[in-house]
């Protein structure tokens, strides 16, 4: 039978591998897709001394290249320094499949940009980032492009779920127009407060809902 | 079951097939009648005065069209045969609207979780000069009536609203629409692709002027419908060519198709209906009080007897059916994921707007083959599954 999916794609879909949680993470990143709505959560443990991710695991609500792709993409960064890790490309991943079908890849490239989140948010927490750009609404902007908004699976800047955004002496507020009772509103607020909270400056992030 | 890929593999073993919207499987005795028309009676309808093998095939076309003209209470020259629902949407949308562009005007509406077929050709419409309504729904998928009165204009020359919908299964109300349309002086046509023979439609008690059927929902062959278009409705044929079907639509008929089709219809009962309807009852309710977090897609009640969807929120629909497919059954889902356009349902969207309530949606439709055991195993199967999904989402309550 013609599957679109390889036989590894399938076993890592079925039994994937460093699927959860890591309790007090050093580093997260989460990823939504514009274009299927799927999304992708990475954590990692990362040992102090060597820079070594010495944990990683994954969440995915997303179809099945977005499974196999988070799960062999945990497996080939842990053990890797971090600016190794930054390395692996979607088409690494896509080769260690065995490949994934063209149409899909929008939903496997998420797993790569989630372990790249992940490493960025422990690189901005541990003060490595060493260009220190002060934080602008242009800057909180491009970080917001980042949180999906789960009504439409298109970005909340996108769907204009951001009425508005100010920062001042290192507070950021932003205005969701949404009720605070809203389904998502809990997910959404806690995905704003990771994009921004782990910038340098940003010493707190209100996350304030319309109704 | 077991069939052959064609490279010596054997594939599909015990197969649970749910997706009987899609295309449901051939009734032996549909094949049955039809081998003749095959291999005996195999010519072209002739008229009266052609050779013997021509007048049988000219018979067999003509009780068939009777039969399917009985079931929905019209005259057997009210039918005309067409390759499928497709075409049949096509020919009633784009006929009655070149007929009447002159006379009338050039201004269609449809609901905006129609099928393709009636959609896309509304939407064709629209590149060639009309200009076409897509009716709002409510959050079970009824049309808005209010919304259907404002949108009826002088201009306007057709009606089209689906009686039962390919995805949620809502089944609209005909009636209104219908005394609606009829007050407007509109012509109404409806999509009953999914509803004909499991919902009673009758054009003497309901006053609508064209109908879309097809068989392959109901177990008979692919690449035939028919389009029940109500005497005297102005319509402009499509398909140039001979003279078939009352010269509305050229074309060698296919009366092997035409005889399993009406074959198919007679083989529906009330019965079935009950019995596909007891399955259905039983995978929505077993899901809702079984599994966490569902949410039915559609009307409880006012709805088609085989179809039931539902939304497993937390989980991606394509990973769902490719899991339900790994354990042997065939289920379909309105997420992005899963279709070959990347765009989640038109459907669920409809009803809400919601994009993640498209990307957990569940389909499941029962034909003839199914049993309630397929229900129960389908559950037991889905809740084990989006457990699992679960499990590994970043969205579900832990």
């Amino acid at each position: 039978m013609k599957f679109p999916y390889s036989q590894k794609v399938l076993e890592h879909f079925k039994n994937p591998h460093n699927v959860g949680q890591i309790e007090n993470p050093d580093g997260k990143g989460l990823e939504g897709s514009p274009a299927c709505g799927d999304m992708v959560a990475v954590y990692i443990k990362v040992n102090p001394d060597t820079k070594v991710i010495e944990d990683i695991k994954f969440e995915s609500y997303g179809c099945a290249s977005n499974i196999a792709t988070a799960s062999i993409i945990t497996d080939l960064a842990r053990g890797k320094t971090l600016d190794e890790a930054k390395k692996i490309t979607w088409k690494q991943a896509s080769e260690e499949l065995g490949g994934l079908p063209p149409i899909k890849a929008h939903c496997s490239v998420l797993a790569v940009e989630g372990l790249r989140a992940a490493i960025r948010d422990y690189e901005e927490k541990h003060g490595l980032i060493t260009e220190k750009e002060p934080t602008t609404e242009e800057v909180i902007k491009s970080r917001l492009k980042h949180v999906m908004n789960p009504l439409t699976g298109l970005d909340i800047i996108r769907t204009n779920l951001i009425l508005k955004t100010s920062v001042e002496n290192g507070v950021v507020r932003v205005v969701v127009d949404l009720p605070a009772n809203h389904q998502f509103a809990p997910a959404i607020k806690e995905d704003i407060m990771e994009k921004l909270g782990s910038l340098w400056d940003v010493e707190r992030v209100d996350v304030i809902f319309t109704a | 079951m077991i069939i052959s890929n064609g490279e010596g593999e054997e594939i599909f073993e015990n197969i649970i097939y749910l997706d009987n919207a899609a295309c449901t499987r051939l009734d032996e005795r549909v094949l049955e009648v039809m081998k003749p028309y095959f291999f005996d009676a195999y010519a072209v309808a002739t008229s009266e005065f052609g050779y013997s093998m021509g007048i049988e095939a000219k018979e067999a076309l003509a009780r068939s069209r009777e039969s399917i003209a009985s079931k929905l209470d019209a005259n057997s020259e009210e039918i005309i045969f067409t390759s499928g629902s497709t075409e049949s949407s096509n020919t009633a949308l784009k006929g009655v609207a070149m007929a009447l562009k002159e006379k009338k005007g050039k201004h269609v509406v449809v609901s905006k979780i129609e099928d393709f077929p009636v959609l896309n050709t509304a939407k064709a419409l629209e590149g060639q000069g009309f200009s076409a309504t897509f009716l709002n729904v409510d959050p079970e998928g009824f049309v808005d009536l209010e919304g259907l009165k404002n949108a009826i204009t002088r201009e306007t020359v057709l009606v089209s609203v689906q009686q039962g919908n390919q995805e949620i299964g809502t089944a609209q109300d005909l009636k209104a629409i219908s005394e609606i349309c009829e007050e407007k002086d509109v012509l109404l046509h409806t999509d009953a692709t999914h509803s004909f023979t499991r919902l009673p439609l009758n054009v003497k008690e309901l006053p609508v002027d064209l109908i879309t059927v097809s068989a392959h929902t109901i177990h008979g062959p692919r690449g035939i419908g028919a389009l029940y278009i109500r005497k005297d409705t102005p319509i402009t044929k499509f398909m140039d060519g001979g003279f078939q079907e009352f010269n509305l639509r050229a074309g060698v008929e296919n009366i092997p198709s035409a005889v399993g089709f009406a074959k198919a219809v007679e083989l529906v009962t009330e019965e079935e209906n009950k019995r596909l309807k007891a399955m259905r009852d039983r995978i929505i309710d077993k899901a809702l009080s079984e599994i966490p977090e569902v949410t039915l897609n559609g009307s409880r009640e006012k709805r088609l007897p085989q179809n039931a969807n539902l939304t497993f929120h937390y989980v991606e629909g394509e990973s769902v059916t490719l899991h339900m497919d790994m354990r042997g059954f065939a289920v379909s889902t309105g997420s992005a994921c899963f279709s070959r356009s990347l765009e989640a349902s038109h459907v669920i969207r409809g009803i809400g707007g919601d994009h993640e309530r498209a990307h957990g949606s569940v389909r499941f439709t029962f034909g003839r083959y199914n049993h309630i055991e397929d229900a129960d195993a389908a559950i037991e199967a889905m809740s084990e599954i989006v457990a699992r999904l679960r499990e590994i989402s970043p969205l579900a309550r832990k």
